[in-house]
Formats: structure tokens, sequence, C-alpha cells
């Protein structure tokens, strides 16, 4: 996993409330094996509609997504943070994001900050009358600046650290070992297992 | 020290915990299937390493498996399929592949093994797996990368869960059933209602649910955001696992039942919030919009987005209708379906295809609609065709399949037509998640029966001329 310390890109300001992972990647492209190429597969319902954000050539190339409240819900497909990634995004600012899409973003590289309504609504603003303009993340500081706009935003101090050091959750797991060794020597003997019967 | 059912389970599961670090929780319980899991094990192929304990592993064909005899023809499908196969045999996980005795939907597999057992934890990289909370256990879906991580070691390190009590008192209604329950909770909360929280489902009305009904209860926790939903262990869940063949045995099941008694919330414990409602004065649920939380009782008309909160949810209330292609203030008895599917893991066990039979039993499906009647596992439609369901649903001229997800989501053959409408038991209601273009209402069993047969979203009340539903007139 690539270190994540700051983040200039284009901001793309998508002006919708709960987009949940089907929308973000639908279904049927959750049949492939792979773990990249799903770029194709981001919002694919919402890209066949020409007036759809991306499909303006300002903000195509956009690696930083302005989102509604509540974004990242529903199923749990990790895929949803491939095709954001494979596409080309590194941040998801939103006022609240689901917690499953949260958690495996984290694990994947992708920064989702969480920032006050009020300030997504400011950056959408700016982003929409200024079309294609940049729109920088820091890490260190939690702050996102947008033009003139600079506003806080929350990421847990845990996730932030393994960000910013870009390490890998199982080699992080692997250094207590021994204590999950020692814990399995404690489980009662009555819990089950799946190879018998 | 009191706690909450959910704080006795996360802490009797604590391997490592670090001022600042998320704790380090041991997995009892790992599930896996065709979709989530791929990527995982090539993960630890890469990283040259292995599964640390294939026998708390199980893996079941479920999503992408085909309801028609024969094999799988889309390739796609079939390559996730036969992926899976590759890697269970690599790695010694077990494995129920398409077309055995055991195969199903895989939260309807370990329920009916007995291998979900109050107070433990159990994961699978699918967001329904809360239905196993109904047991008493911690569960709850992840992404790939968490599958890989537990694959690996058996663990996962997470942050504490919030608590919330849902307090459903008093006594439902004929003809109304937990999924009713369910789609009240989530209109009620909202499908952002529970984000962060383990949901607990407690009161009269909960207790009173059997295990199959607290399953459907459990199972849509996540449709109002949480992490997942429990309930309290008690003889119904006792009586429930003995003698399932996953379950302990002998002195084994002795030692298990004194443990999981203390398995409750304290009277003394503080949730972080509460949320009360009357079982009483429920009625039938559908859902109107394109979000689980966009239900309504039945007896009610669409609603007029104009009337809902702020400019935000005027407009989501305006596009669902317009993806619904319905009018404000239209009753919701008025609206016509194509499809009726009753399954999923929400509704496709057998209790959910009894309640189903009951009502169609001896009736015509109407015409124009179609009815795909899917049981949840390969042991429930056993079950079901030794009861003599699937010629109840045979003769009404519904079509009756064998065990997967089906129409829940549209990664099998089985989906809507662009603009088909659905009465559905599954659980989601998104945008094309029963195929492209597909419009969904969510109902329970006993809603969608009564529906194949009138043809509009209906319950067993309205059915009085077609049958004697005088033991529904409750639920009108």
């Amino acid at each position: 996993m690539d270190a994540f310390t700051t983040h200039t890109g284009i901001g793309v300001p998508l002006r919708r409330s709960n987009v949940d992972t089907d929308q973000i990647i639908p279904a049927v492209y959750l049949k492939r094996v792979t773990r990249t190429g799903f770029e194709d597969g981001l919002f694919a319902a919402w890209r066949k509609d020409e007036t759809f954000i991306l499909n303006n050539p300002s903000y195509a190339a956009g690696s930083v997504l302005v989102a509604g409240s509540d974004f990242g819900t529903g199923s749990s497909r990790e895929h949803a943070v491939w095709a954001l990634m494979n596409y080309g995004f590194r941040v998801v600012l939103s006022s609240r994001f689901a917690d499953i899409f949260r958690g495996n973003s984290g694990k994947q590289g992708l920064l989702t900050a969480q920032l006050a309504q009020d300030d997504i609504e400011l950056i959408w603003k700016y982003l929409e009358n200024e079309p294609g303009s940049a729109v920088t993340v820091d890490l260190v500081s939690r702050t996102v600046t947008a033009g003139d706009i600079v506003a806080p935003f929350e990421v847990d101090d845990y996730t932030r650290w393994r960000l910013l050091e870009g390490l890998d959750d199982i080699s992080l797991t692997l250094r207590h070992e021994q204590d999950v060794t020692e814990f399995e020597s404690r489980r009662p003997a009555y819990k089950p297992s799946t190879t018998v019967a | 020290m009191s706690g909450t059912l959910a704080e006795k389970v996360w802490d009797a599961h604590v391997v490592r915990r670090a001022e600042g670090e998320p704790d380090l929780l041991y997995i009892d319980l790992h599930l896996i299937h065709e979709v989530t899991s791929p990527q995982a094990f090539d993960g630890l192929r890469l990283a040259g390493r292995t599964v640390r304990r294939p026998d708390l592993t199980l893996a079941t064909e479920d999503h992408n498996v085909p309801t028609t005899p024969g094999p799988i023809t889309d390739l796609v499908s079939k390559t996730q399929v036969d992926t899976l196969r590759r890697n269970c045999e690599e790695f010694g996980v077990r494995l129920f592949p398409m077309g055995h005795a055991e195969q199903g939907i895989v939260h309807v597999v370990g329920p009916q093994r007995g291998l979900s057992q109050p107070g433990m934890t159990i994961v699978c990289g699918d967001s329904h797996t809360s239905t196993h909370g109904a047991f008493g256990a911690l569960a709850f879906g992840i992404g790939t990368s968490e599958v890989e991580h537990v694959l690996a070691t058996q663990t996962l390190p997470l942050k504490p869960f919030k608590t919330m009590a849902i307090n459903v008192e008093g006594e439902l209604q004929p003809g109304v059933t937990a999924k009713d329950i369910t789609l009240a909770v989530i209109a009620k909360i909202g499908t952002g209602g529970g984000q962060g929280y383990v949901l607990e489902y407690r009161g009269s009305a909960i207790r009173a649910l059997s295990m199959e009904a607290r399953m459907t209860v459990c199972n849509m926790s996540i449709e109002a955001g949480a992490r997942a939903g429990m309930i309290a262990p008690d003889q119904t869940t006792f009586d429930y696992l003995k003698g399932r063949e996953n379950a302990p045995q002998g002195a084994d099941w002795d030692e298990a039942v004194a443990a999981w008694q203390h398995l409750c919330s304290d009277d003394d414990a503080v949730f972080d919030a509460e949320v009360d409602l009357n079982a009483t004065t429920l009625t039938p649920f559908v859902t109107w919009g394109t979000n689980p939380g966009q239900g309504l009782p039945l007896g009610e008309s669409v609603p007029d987005p104009e009337t809902m909160g702020d400019d935000n949810e005027k407009a989501a209330a305006q596009h669902a209708l317009d993806y619904m292609g319905l009018t404000a203030g239209t009753p919701l008895r008025e609206i016509r379906v194509d499809t009726v599917f009753v399954g999923s893991c929400t509704n496709g066990r057998i209790e959910d295809l009894r309640a189903a039979a009951d009502i169609v039993k001896g009736h015509k499906v109407a015409d124009g609609v179609r009815m795909l009647v899917v049981p949840g596992s390969a042991r429930v439609r056993l079950q079901a065709e030794e009861e003599g369901l699937d010629k109840v649903f045979t003769a009404a001229g519904a079509e009756w399949r064998l065990a997967g997800c089906s129409m829940c989501l549209g990664m099998n053959p089985d989906q809507l037509a662009p603009g088909e409408r659905s009465a559905s038991t599954s659980n989601r209601n998104f945008e094309g998640r029963q195929g492209k273009g597909g419009r969904t209402h969510l109902v329970s069993p006993l809603v969608a029966a009564a529906t194949a047969l009138r043809g509009t979203l209906s319950s067993p009340a309205d059915l009085v001329d077609l049958v004697d539903a005088g033991a529904f007139e409750g639920s009108k």
C-alpha cells in the first residue's frame, strides 16, 4: 500500500446523498476475480447519462470525489473501493460514510475524509463555478483546501497513521501472532468446527 | 461490571488491546462465497501465506448459481465459481458446491447446520452476515481485504461498535411478520440511523419470534446502516440448536448452554441509543422507493416528495419515484407487479415458504404475474418438497427453483427486465439491484404471496374474496 501524506487533484462535485455501493459499482462487475480493471464499472449506470458529472471533460480526470452524505451504503463489496481507485480517485469527501465502506477504504489506501456538510456545500459551489479546479487534501494537518476554502476533516488516528506510513493490516497483526496462539489455547472446547459432520 | 450483550461477546474475543489501536478480535467462524473471496485468496498467494484455521472456515456457492438445473452458462459467473473451487482445494477449505446436499445461501447454511451459535464472532464477506446475530452471536459483514486478513490470521483489528437497543413490545397481529418489524424499524431510523451501531432487538415481540423470524430481523440490520443485529439467546435458541450436526454434543452441550445463559444485556447496561417500536399497532409494510428506509404501511399511498424534510431529501424521493415509475398519492395497494420473488437470505427459510404456501394453496397466481419461489438452501428445498410445498406452488402457477441467491441481486440468470416491477421478500430495493431498470418493492412472504394472487400489492387480509382470510383481518 502506498503511503498517503498529501494529495492534490481535480475535485468532482457529486451532488447526491445515499450513494450506495450498487451505484458505485453494479453487481454485474463483481464477477471478476482480479483486483484491477474495475474503472469501467464505476458509477456504470449513471455514466450512461451524458449529463453525469464524470462525463463532463472538466471533471473526467478527477481524483477527489466530493460526495453527499451517507456515501458507500449497502453491500460490503470492496470492489467499490477498487473501482474508485482504479478510476483514479485517491480521496472521497463526505459528511458521513457508511461504516463498511469506510473500513474497506482505509485498508486500500483510499482516504475517506469526513467534513461538515456546510463545508461540502461550499466546495460543491466552488467546483461547480470553477470546473476542473484542484482540491488539496492534507492528511498531516487534516485539512482540505479548495480555492479560498480551508476546511478541517475527521479521520480516526489509527487509520491516519496507517495511511501516512502505508502499512498493510496483515503484517501488523502477524507481529502479535503469539497473542493469537495463546488466545486459541483458551477457547472453550464446545466451539464448533466446520470440518466435522 | 455491567454490559450489553454485544459488549460481552466482544470482550470475550479480544486477543490484544492497546491504547490508540483497534482491538484485535478473534473470529470463531468465517463463511466465504465465490464473490468476495477470489481476491483475498489471491492476496494470500501473492504473500505466500496460508489459511490459519481451515477448521473455522466454510465456503458455499450462492450468489452466481443458476436456480434452474444445469451448469453455469455465464462465463464470468463460472470463472468465479471455478476460482472458489480451486482456492478451497489449494488452501484446504471445506466447500459445499452446487449440487451438494448442503449447498445454499451462506446465511442459511450456517444456521441450519448449527454452526451459528450464541456468543460467537462470525464474519463473512457479505453484509447480510448480520443474520447470524439472531443466535446472540456478534456477526457482521466484511470487505475482501478483511476476508484475506481473517484467512491469514483468524482475527480482525476492529474498533468497538456502539450499541443501540431496539425495543419491540406488544404482540404482532395476524398477518404481520418479522419482515414488517424490520421494515418499520428501518423506516423509523433511516438507512443511516444504525451507522456504527450493533442493534440489539429486545422486548416481548422479539422474544415471541421463532429463530427463523429472528434471522429475518437481524438480517436487515445492515439496511439501517448497522454493523450487526443481535438477539439474546433463550430457550427458543437452544431448542433450535440442539441436535444439529455442528452444535455441541453431550457434555459439551451442557457446558455451552450454561455459558450461553449468561449472554444477555445486564439490567443496568447502558446503550448508546434506544428506539421503541409498538408491535401491536404494526401492519404489513412495503417499500415504495429505492432504499429500504423508503417504506410505509401497505394501507397508505405513495408519498409526496414535497412534504419531505430538506431539499436533498425531496430530490432523493422524487428521483426514487421517477425511477420506480410511481406518482405521489397512488394507494400502495393499487400498484401492479409483474413478478413476485419469495426467497433470499432474508426470507428463504422453511417457515417463509410455509407461510407463502399457506396463502397460495388452492389458488392461482394472477394473470400476467410470474412468481418465483427459491429455497434458501438445498436442505430447505428438500424439506419443502417433503411437506408438499413445491406442489402447492407449482399448482398455483409459480416456479419452484433450486437454492441460491436468485433474484435478490442481479448476478445470476434470475433478473427483472428494465421497467419490470417486483414484490420481493429480499432485502434491497436499490436501483438495478434485481436487474437493470428493475423496480423492487420489499415485502414479507405473506404480502408476496397475497400480491401474487391479486396482481397488486396486497396483504392476506385483502384476499377475503379468494380465501377464508378471516384469520388475517387484523392485518388490513
